[in-house]
């Protein structure tokens, strides 16, 4: 089980701010993939991903019990 | 030192976490909701973060000035939800032993936190709404990721 947050105009897109699915040992990459999938109008190609608060890359290997945020380009201040 | 918060931001009690009997100087940013974005007229805004991961990136930022300007001191707060034009969205004190330091490192704590912390903001306009992103217009994170590493 991973858990996935999500923000911004992709929070309103999938409609979730939250989710939780039963994948593990899959690169970002994939998991991208497989959500894109899951939702048609969602587009992550320039997404940057976070596991567990650091930043990663798109081969980082996801584990069990991993939180997986997807930030969209950011704009504070 | 840092804080995300849904209420309005105390500037005050920002400051006073970087009051140091060493520092000679503090500067203060304060940004504020503007109304006219390109000629567009902003109703309101609403900001959004990620909160652990915000005040993580906000702890990096304090390293990399620790590493630029050892003996500046920062503190810094974001505000989240609902803000009305010329309500204070973030807030960054510096205190330092001589004036330059403090502005300087000041300057860079904004810049650094547009790169690297997930705050988003979005602009409600009288015929619509959008999230903004990539306010620094760069080709988006070419790497895939931001860098983390000390950038001059």
């Amino acid at each position: 089980m991973i858990h996935i947050l999500l923000f911004a105009h992709l929070q309103e897109v999938v409609g979730e701010s939250k989710l939780s699915v039963e994948l593990s040992d899959i690169t970002v990459d994939q998991l991208k993939a497989w959500l894109e999938k899951q939702y048609p109008q969602l587009s992550l190609q320039s997404i940057m991903v976070a596991i567990n608060e650091e930043f990663a890359t798109d081969t980082t290997m996801i584990q069990s019990g991993d939180t997986i945020a997807f930030i969209p380009p950011i704009s504070g201040g | 030192m840092f804080d995300i918060t849904e209420k309005p931001i105390d500037v005050e009690a920002v400051r006073q976490k970087v009051v140091s009997r060493n520092a000679g100087a503090i500067t203060l940013f304060i940004g504020t909701v503007r109304e006219l974005t390109n000629g567009k007229k902003t109703v309101h805004l609403e900001y959004q973060a990620y909160p652990p991961m915000a005040v993580k990136m906000f702890e990096q930022i304090a390293k990399e000035i620790h590493e630029q300007w050892p003996e500046a001191k920062v503190a810094i707060t974001h505000r989240v939800g609902h803000l009305a034009i010329s309500d204070i969205a973030v807030v960054i004190a510096v205190s330092s032993p001589h004036r330059k330091m403090a502005y300087q490192a000041n300057e860079y704590a904004i810049e650094r936190m547009k790169q690297i912390v997930p705050i988003w903001k979005k602009e409600f306009w009288e015929d619509g709404s959008e999230w903004i992103g990539d306010q620094l217009e760069n080709i988006p994170y070419p790497q895939g990721q931001p860098s983390i590493d000390k950038e001059d």
